[in-house]
């Protein structure tokens, strides 16, 4: 058995040599698909700072990482069509920059993110579930129903955002991009898990009563870690956008959230690499077993609900000794 | 706008909600007795519109179908439970939303390979189908009407079943104390298929009936078993009065709002505009009328703290 630091080690460096290794090799599909993965585990880490760290099982994750596709959907088509984005009080215009971009899809993110905690965590447990899940589907009907921005059509980008000193349409370069992100938001995660502000935060899933005996205040902790993480989930939604130079609905759909939590599942819950390890296995599941069924959700279904019956931890929890507390 | 459309809209929403009702009631009674997130309810929705869409179309009679949608729905219930669900008692509310995900996988893509992708079509019997006189001279579709009497009906029978039966007392018994019950020699885990079977005869019901209305598709369950966790939240869980208000509450709001809102927006906005500015607010509108709900009484209505 390994440690979890070598098997978190491992992952990273598995993800990237595939690409590398598809750019040897000439196979720019691989090195695409490399790239989803990484985004996905991007809006999984996102998650997993609510779900796994906090014990805040939220169904409305899609409601994130649609904004950010939706923050880089109307900022870029707006740049694309050389109109501004409002013109009174002042002017706002469209920008193809991806800083930007992210910037705005991480405040769109939180903010919502706050409206969103304010109200689901006045509820806890199963109703914390249902009422994530209830607001997410609030925004699927509102992307459905809003006309401006391609209602339930999506809106198309022609072509990628910029970066400066990057060639973002090169799929190698873009997954650099996306691959140095992702390490960034690991560190970051990382960091603040063993912060004092971490350890509160999983004490207080562990044992909220406990925890405010101490003098934390749990919701506003809480609060914080949704925020973030809704955050990170955003940013994430951004990056799959410029991804797919697409962005519609679907990205608001329940299904998406339900993904988003199979990646941290099949990973591990509360593992800091544990949504990459999923991610990749969710992708690769997807693309062996599509190509080898029509049906292949079947099989899907299959494998998740064995995976939650009989193999608690996920795939890095049946690779690295620790052993996971569950509440 | 005339009272008369009005007044047709309400019973729109009325049967609308005990549609609603029908979903909530099991959820609810299942998360109360068993303390289990069921995802799958949409799933068996869904089986109880196929089974009644297939033996309609192979018998051309609805009543068998409606026994139909209630058997079969009630078999796949029974058969996940002794199968998948009944391991998740005991776990934490997330593998209960996994594990029941990836059994909407499976029932989704199931169906899809046993009926294909196409719609199937459910029709109104020739006995139901038109328009009855209402007092006032309002014409009202009989369909609808005899939905809002059956979902009624079956509101009033749950509430019998479970105030004064001895099965109802065993299920009220175990939402209170699940080893005392047992300890008194109540086979628990009978009562725990019985009750999930139970749900998923009402969801599949349910799912017959409004499939004679819309088409009968996979996925058609989703949207529904969202709404009915509205009204579970609305209503408070585990309370079958709270889904009963809670779900015509949901059912009355959102077909007015779809109706009124653009009317409203429409005396001081342009038309086009109110139009599309009142209906992105009308698909908004039950979960504004939720976080409201959640704002005053985080438990629900009729939810105990």
């Amino acid at each position: 058995m390994l440690r979890e630091t070598h098997v978190n080690a491992l992952i990273l460096l598995a993800l990237l040599a595939v690409p590398l290794g598809a750019l040897v090799l000439d196979q720019p599909f691989i090195i695409t698909l490399a790239t989803k993965v990484t985004i996905l585990a991007l809006a999984g880490v996102g998650l997993n700072l609510a779900l796994g760290q906090g014990g805040l099982v939220s169904f409305g994750h899609a409601i994130f990482f649609g904004l950010g596709g939706y923050s880089m959907g109307i900022l870029a088509s707006h740049a694309q069509s050389f109109t501004p984005l409002m013109e009174v009080p002042f002017v706002i215009p469209g920008t193809n920059l991806m800083p930007v971009i992210w910037i705005v899809a991480i405040a769109v993110s939180c903010l919502a993110a706050l409206v969103v905690g304010v109200l689901s965590l006045r509820t806890s447990g199963v109703y914390f579930i249902m009422v994530t899940l209830a607001f997410g589907q609030m925004f699927y009907y509102f992307a459905i129903s809003w006309p401006a921005y391609g209602g339930e059509d999506g809106l198309s980008i022609y072509v990628r955002n910029q970066f400066p000193g990057l060639n973002t349409l090169v799929p190698i370069q873009f997954f650099g991009l996306c691959f140095a992100v992702l390490c960034a938001v690991l560190f970051l995660v990382s960091r603040l898990n063993n912060s004092a502000f971490g350890l509160a935060l999983t004490g207080a899933h562990y044992s909220p009563v406990r925890a405010m005996s101490v003098g934390i205040e749990v919701t506003r902790l809480r609060l914080v870690a949704f925020v973030i993480s809704g955050g990170i989930t955003g940013l994430a939604g951004a990056l799959f956008a410029d991804l797919n130079r697409f962005v519609s609905p679907t990205m608001f759909s329940w299904h998406t959230s339900g993904e988003i939590i199979i990646f941290i599942i099949l990973g591990g819950v509360a593992r800091l690499c544990g949504p990459i390890a999923g991610a990749a296995a969710y992708i690769i599941l997807e693309q062996y077993l599509g190509g080898f069924s029509e049906y292949w959700q079947i099989y899907l279904g299959l494998i998740l609900l064995f995976v939650v019956l009989f193999a608690q931890g996920g795939l890095i929890g049946s690779l690295s000794k620790r052993e996971i507390v569950r509440g | 706008m005339s009272t008369i459309l009005l007044i047709e809209q309400l019973l729109n929403g009325l049967q609308f909600g005990v549609m609603l009702f029908l979903m909530a009631a099991g959820l609810t009674l299942i998360f109360g007795v068993m303390g289990l997130i069921n995802l799958a309810h949409g799933s068996l929705y869904m089986v109880g519109a196929f089974a009644a869409a297939g033996v309609a179309g192979w018998t051309g009679s609805f009543a068998l179908a409606l026994v139909a949608s209630l058997a079969a729905a009630a078999m796949f219930g029974a058969l996940i439970e002794l199968t998948v669900i009944r391991r998740l008692y005991k776990r934490d509310h997330l593998d209960q939303v996994l594990a029941t995900f990836a059994l909407i996988l499976i029932f989704s893509e199931g169906t899809r390979w046993t009926f294909g992708s196409f719609p199937l079509f459910l029709n109104i019997p020739d006995m139901l189908s038109g328009t009855v006189m209402l007092p006032g001279g309002i014409e009202y579709s009989l369909y609808r009407l005899t939905i809002i009497g059956i979902g009624l009906a079956v509101a009033a029978g749950l509430f019998l079943l479970i105030s004064k039966t001895r099965v109802g007392m065993r299920i009220r018994a175990g939402e209170n104390d699940r080893e005392m019950i047992s300890a008194l020699g109540v086979d628990i885990s009978v009562l725990y298929t019985l009750v999930f079977a139970l749900g998923a005869a009402l969801a599949g019901l349910s799912g017959a009936l409004v499939g004679a209305i819309q088409s009968v598709e996979v996925g058609m369950g989703e949207p529904v078993l969202i709404l009915a966790f509205v009204v579970i939240v609305i209503g408070g869980i585990g309370s079958i009065k709270g889904a009963l208000a809670g779900a015509i509450l949901v059912g009355v709001t959102d077909t007015m709002g779809r109706t009124l809102l653009p009317v409203i927006f429409g005396s001081f906005m342009d038309p086009s505009a109110a139009t599309s500015v009142g209906s992105a607010l009308a698909s908004m509108l039950i979960y504004i009328l939720m976080a409201g709900v959640l704002v005053f009484k985080p438990t629900g209505l009729f939810g105990q703290a």
